[in-house]
């Protein structure tokens, strides 16, 4: 059961992709959970409004960290542009699982340190 | 004894809580969050309807029936209370919303006004926030020292340490009865008695975790002060109280000022009802002040013997099967006598993931710092997972829990 339903999250928690540190990245943010302890780091090198490389480090709960990883997969080689109207419910369904309304948070915050990131401090809170 | 024991079933106690027979996702709620607090059995959620639906009105004012009776039910609950933990009568005990105010009360209310520059409070790294902060406060406004008593690594507090920091100039001494993150029972008599023969300290002791699950007895370990939770021991949300020493209570100066807690009033000043009306200032809770009553006697029936019991028997049941899983750090619960709580993490496995996939599960423990900081940071460690029994809970609903550890140590532990 427990691991049908986690099968993505566990297979990124275990190998996170894209995970660790970049030297001089174009852009980079960290963000925390203060409730949980919850940390992640995004670091980017753009290249003409397109993502070329995208690094996360952190820790906490495996929720907050596998969605990190399965954010850079999905952000690297995009565009910027496109990126703009990519939307927390569809970062969710990529998780590959229902989250029960107190996990959000975790799941939530890559997302958002990606989002002040690249799209600045008007998006804290959003 | 033998009677005392058949009246304890677990099956017909279960009935009275109707939020037990919640289900989660369709599974069976397991309800092991009680350090935090408990559910409450009908007869108190009965005895709140019947205030609000057949007596409601307020107390200490009025001369028609209504008021009348609800000061008899209200006065009643303190006279509960304080036979529930040996006080001498209701003037010592004071309602208050948790047992953080009640820590509050003494901290402002003696701390404000009696304590002066270069006074020394010692308290342990063994308290919840509670009981660590309100001392703080007193630090920065009255510049006095706080010490902290260390905790040793079995978990038990430094008594020798304890001595050593006692003086003339200890003014107040605030310790657990139990730890609400080790479960550790703390030997109040015996700290208490170290504590006279060092000091004149004022002695407050933090029963929010221990006044629910076992016999405490304010006489017999002879504290100043008592700090305690009503909603974690069936009684409802927003209750609690304190209870101090009448000769204390008496001399000391109010909490909360305005109404209910004046004797007369003028211009140029008031003076203070009596006891324990001083220290409740303004229209209290009244309902959870019965609702709170009808706990004590819910408690009462079952007796504290029998719950403490109950509890050891999960507490070592829940214990060695958790044991039986690899790589389960189990903080604590090393000889000491202990609640039935269980503090603990798997290595590799956040303790938030941990509480998450319970909660799948239908089962309730909590996760995180569990207001304990400088505790958690005196062992090196940032956060856990926690399990707590109470009365209503089982052996099968420990396999249950037991079961799911297992799958998410094979699943998660990296
Ligand atoms: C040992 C201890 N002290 C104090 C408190 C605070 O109790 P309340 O929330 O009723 O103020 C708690 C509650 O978590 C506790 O466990």
């Amino acid at each position: 059961m427990i691991e049908e339903i986690y099968e993505i999250i566990l297979d990124h928690y275990k190998n996170p992709r894209n995970y660790g540190k970049m030297e001089n990245p174009d852009i980079e943010y960290e963000g925390g959970n203060p409730y949980c302890g919850d940390e992640i780091k995004m670091q980017f090198k753009l290249k003409n409004g397109v993502i070329e490389d995208v690094k996360f480090s952190g820790r906490g709960c495996a929720i907050s960290q596998a969605s990190a990883s399965i954010l850079t997969e999905y952000l690297k080689g995009k565009k910027i542009e496109e990126i703009k109207n990519f939307k927390k419910e569809e970062h969710l369904k990529n998780l590959g699982m229902e989250l029960s309304p107190v996990r959000m948070k975790c799941a939530l915050l890559a997302y958002e340190v990606m989002r002040i990131a690249l799209f600045g401090e008007e998006e804290i809170g959003k | 004894m033998e009677i005392k024991e058949k009246i304890f079933d677990v099956y017909k106690i279960r009935n009275d809580f109707p939020c037990l027979k919640r289900k989660i996702r369709g599974k069976d709620l397991i309800y092991f969050d009680n350090a935090a607090t408990t559910q409450r059995p009908k007869q108190v959620i009965e005895a709140i309807k019947e205030f609000y639906e057949n007596y409601n009105a307020n107390v200490h004012r009025g001369v028609h029936t209504l008021s009348y009776e609800a000061s008899v039910k209200y006065e009643e609950a303190h006279q509960k209370v304080a036979e529930f933990i040996g006080a001498k009568g209701m003037e010592e005990i004071i309602f208050t919303r948790n047992a953080s105010e009640a820590l509050n009360l003494v901290a402002y209310s003696i701390g404000i006004h009696e304590l002066e520059e270069g006074d020394e409070i010692i308290t342990t790294l063994m308290e919840h926030h509670s009981n660590i902060v309100p001392w703080q406060m007193l630090r920065k406004v009255k510049k006095i020292k706080l010490h902290y008593v260390n905790v040793l690594k079995n978990g038990t507090l430094d008594l020798e340490h304890l001595e050593k920091l006692l003086n003339k100039k200890t003014k107040i001494v605030a310790f657990t009865l139990a730890s609400n993150f080790l479960g550790t029972i703390t030997p109040a008599k015996e700290i208490i008695k170290i504590i006279r023969n060092k000091s004149d300290a004022i002695i407050v002791c933090d029963g929010a975790q221990a006044v629910p699950h076992i016999k405490v007895n304010v006489k017999e370990i002879d504290c100043d002060f008592l700090a305690v939770s009503g909603h974690k021991m069936l009684g409802p949300t927003g209750t609690g109280f304190l209870y101090g020493k009448k000769h204390l209570l008496e001399k000391m100066e109010p909490f909360l000022y305005g109404g209910d807690m004046i004797f007369e009033v003028t211009t140029e000043g008031a003076t203070w009802n009596e006891l324990p009306w001083k220290f409740e200032a303004g229209t209290p809770n009244i309902a959870g002040g019965i609702g709170l009553s009808a706990a004590i006697d819910y408690l009462n029936e079952i007796g504290m013997e029998n719950i403490e019991n109950h509890e050891k028997e999960l507490l070592e049941y829940a214990l060695r099967r958790m044991r039986e899983i690899e790589d389960i750090e189990i903080y604590g619960h090393k000889e000491q006598d202990a609640l039935g709580l269980i503090s603990f993490n798997i290595k590799g496995v956040h303790p938030h993931d941990i509480a998450g996939i319970c909660d799948e599960e239908g089962i309730a423990i909590r996760s995180g710092h569990h207001c304990t900081q400088p505790l958690m940071r005196h062992f090196c460690i940032e956060n856990s997972a926690r399990a707590s029994f109470y009365i209503y809970n089982t052996k099968e609903e420990i396999d249950v829990f037991i079961e799911v550890l297992k799958k998410i140590k094979k699943y998660f532990s990296k």
